[in-house]
């Protein structure tokens, strides 16, 4: 038994140094010399070098003059990242939805049926970087305003940040919120 | 639409064809056989084996085979938590995380142990990198192992001859991290990191966003961990929400890769099986029997979800998208169905979406997947599991055809079935018995929404929410719906021993069965023998399995998904 005990031991010792320290050791090395941006967790600087956010995770937008991101159940706390884990029929859950969905009915006088339900939902994770092309279109017209530009030069700038499918299948096509929030600030200016 | 479905179908199809050459890889690492790579991982494995001074020749009955199992498994339970709950004096805390507290430090470590990996905490806020790398990473690898070492040692029994030694467990569950995970885990998480999931010990970072808000942004060594986390059918993630955290699984391609990683292990041991037996067919049929109860579950998954939710469609929504509530859009529905449906077939409970947000019936299908719990299964114990079900298979079908019932030119007796029902009851009887148990605490217990508060959602769906902790923790599986409050003194221990008896119970019984099938002499196969390796036999199976499996069950599912999803029709 006391062989079979320090057997236990040593081989715990061994594998947790391999798979617990030397494993980790050969990946990060990989990270810091051929993806060091994603590495760090694909952070996005502006000119004078402040990180103004990851292009991975969505951050809280409710200015007129920027596209919204989808709901968060966290407030887009990406310390502390979920869902809201309402189940479907949860009438807490379809109330929330309601306000939401009256909210985008008045903010982008839309009608409901042009509402996608992403607008509506709250994001796996909380921090649901993307928006279906949809979802942003409707917004095209109040950030345009907000903005004092034509539709049509915010639709050029939707298009250049929208990821197709990849190999035209997997997932569908999507905005980049932060990217083209950045843009929009870029092109437009910073509206304080 | 149809595009989802076909990424769906298309998933599938890769998983499949890859999972041979896989399949039999392994056959050749775990038989003693060479590889192309062993240049590079078995001097790696000699130098495991000799530095804890085992000796690779020494053959271990299955009394000996077990007694290392479980020896070893309780010296990592008492390293790793003696580990987290000191974290906070340790090294490697850029966050200045604290120990974390003993009861949820027994459920942790007991079910990142058993390679459940469910988690009644949040990485990102609850474990210091440290605890992350060598408490959590080093488990996935080696509980993994340890699964793939036991359905190896099964194997070898089954092909035996009165046979008693079944190899060794240090030289198989060495074999199985060094040779099998190490090398996939690797390319898994050095494509992951070049898709966007973060490698890095720098503590959070600080955003100052475009409002001109701040933002905190947990990340950390993240990409090591995800890759073995999907591979190893563990599933606990580093964040909270584990892969459906952008940093856990950032693109539509990560989100292949990883849904590939869930299935190809547990698939392809199938094959390894058919290969050290030499019995291909045998292989098929089982694969076939598994892809036939798999398949109608991902079917009913997709198409509950890319139908949406009714109450949410009465609202007038647009929802040609599907149920979006919990899901991420660089997945979709379809490919989030897909992932809830094989992360819970096999054991491993990460999650691309949340289960809890699911629609009532898509709901039903982790929970039936975890059930059964053994289709492809856990790396190594799903398919132990599906043994089980075959030696009940031999026994129903020899009864049924007034022959003695016999596997592989074995008897099946008395000894045998005994084992084998105890395998089978132990499941539903944790499952049922803690549901029950949590049950009456909640309609016993005064006010029990401010006095208890474990139940995010009120009615069948609170109840499911239970069913579904007890279903995941006996099932070794990790996923949750996660409204659970679980953590709570009573649900972390209660879960904790769930787990403990859900995974030593299922691996040891087998291992005693397959020991007394190895010692008995092959009696030569004639035209009256039940063949194993033939349609009538998948079929037999497939029946057992839903029979056996699923009937128990059934009150239950009554109660809570069914009685959700007729409610809102």
């Amino acid at each position: 038994m006391l062989t079979e005990l320090k057997r236990g031991m040593l081989f715990t010792i061994v594998t947790m140094v391999l798979f617990g320290g030397a494993y980790h050791g050969v990946i990060w090395a990989i990270g810091r010399m051929v993806f060091s941006h994603q590495a760090d967790g694909s952070l996005m600087r502006d000119a004078t070098g402040t990180v103004r956010g990851s292009s991975l995770v969505a951050q809280a937008f409710t200015r007129p003059e920027y596209f919204h991101p989808r709901p968060s159940a966290v407030d887009y706390n990406a310390a502390s990242t979920g869902g809201s884990n309402y189940g479907p029929t949860n009438p807490d859950h379809l109330k929330l939805v309601r306000e939401r969905l009256d909210a985008t009915v008045a903010g982008e006088q839309v009608q409901p049926a042009d509402v996608p339900s992403e607008l509506v939902t709250a994001s796996g994770g909380g921090l649901d970087p993307h928006l279906p092309v949809k979802a942003a279109e409707i917004q095209i017209p109040r950030v345009a305003r907000a903005r004092g530009a034509a539709p049509d030069d915010i639709r050029a700038l939707v298009q250049a940040h929208t990821e197709p499918p990849l190999w035209g299948v997997f997932g569908w096509a999507r905005v980049n919120v932060f990217g083209l929030n950045a843009a929009l600030d870029q092109r437009f200016g910073v509206s304080r | 639409m149809q595009i989802e479905i076909f990424a769906v179908v298309l998933t599938i199809a890769i998983t499949i064809a890859t999972s041979i050459p896989i399949g039999r890889y392994m056959a050749r690492v775990f038989s003693g056989g060479h590889t192309w790579l062993d240049p590079l991982f078995v001097p790696l494995e000699r130098l495991v084996l000799r530095l804890s001074l085992v000796d690779a020749k020494e053959q271990q009955d299955w009394k000996a085979y077990a007694r290392s199992l479980v020896t070893s498994n309780l010296v990592m339970w008492l390293a790793t938590f003696a580990i987290i709950t000191l974290q906070g004096v340790l090294f490697l805390n850029p966050d200045g995380i604290a120990g974390m507290e003993p009861t949820l430090a027994f459920h942790t470590i007991s079910s990142f142990t058993t390679n459940t990996n469910l988690q009644h905490y949040s990485g990102e806020s609850s474990l210091s990198y440290l605890s992350q790398m060598i408490a959590i990473t080093f488990l996935q690898f080696v509980t993994a192992a340890t699964g793939m070492a036991a359905l190896v040692a099964i194997i070898r029994a089954l092909g035996g001859n009165r046979l008693t030694a079944l190899g060794n467990f240090y030289v198989d569950t060495t074999r199985a991290a060094v040779r099998v995970l190490l090398p996939l885990s690797l390319v898994v998480a050095t494509l992951i990191l070049w898709q966007g999931t973060p490698m890095t010990f720098e503590g959070a970072t600080k955003a100052s966003t475009l409002e001109g808000q701040e933002q905190t942004i947990a990340r950390g060594p993240v990409a090591a961990m995800v890759a073995i986390k999907q591979l190893g059918t563990n599933g606990g993630g580093y964040f909270g929400p584990n892969s459906t955290h952008p940093y856990e699984n950032p693109t539509p391609l990560s989100n292949l890769l990883e849904t590939w990683s869930i299935l190809v292990i547990p698939m392809g041991m199938v094959w390894t099986l058919g290969e050290i037996l030499r019995r291909r067919r045998l292989s098929t049929v089982i694969f076939a029997t598994m892809l036939a109860l798999y398949l109608p579950l991902v079917a009913l998954a997709v198409s509950q979800e890319i139908g949406g939710n009714p109450a949410i469609a009465a609202m007038g929504v647009d929802q040609s998208t599907g149920s979006m509530e919990g899901k991420e859009v660089r997945f979709g529905a379809a490919m989030s169905a897909l992932w809830a449906t094989s992360t819970t077939v096999t054991s491993n409970g990460s999650v691309n979406s949340m289960h809890d947000s699911m629609t009532a019936l898509g709901g039903l299908v982790p929970f039936t997947g975890m059930w059964l719990n053994n289709i492809f299964g856990g790396v190594g114990v799903g398919f132990i599991n599906m043994f089980i079900f075959i030696i009940v298979a031999v026994f129903i079908a020899g009864m049924m055809i007034g022959r003695t019932p016999e596997f592989l030119g074995k008897k099946v007796e008395g000894r045998e079935m005994k084992l084998a029902s105890l395998a089978l009851l132990l499941h539903p009887l944790l499952i049922l018995g803690g549901t029950a148990v949590a049950s009456y605490l909640w309609a016993t217990a005064p006010d029990p929404n401010t006095s208890l508060a474990w139940l995010k959602n009120p009615g069948s769906h609170g109840f499911s929410e239970m069913l579904y902790e007890f279903s995941s923790a006996a099932a070794n599986n990790g996923s949750g719906f996660e409204g659970l409050g679980d953590n709570t003194p009573f649900w972390n221990i209660a879960t904790g021993l769930a787990m403990i008896l859900g995974r030593y119970v299922p691996i040891i019984a087998p291992l005693a069965l397959a020991a007394s099938v190895a010692a008995k002499p092959v009696a030569p196969e004639s035209a009256g023998s039940l063949g194993a390796d033939t349609a009538t036999f998948g079929l037999t199976l497939w029946c057992v399995v839903v029979i056996l499996g699923l009937l128990m069950f059934m009150p239950v599912a009554v109660l809570g998904p069914i009685a959700e999803h007729l409610a809102v029709r």
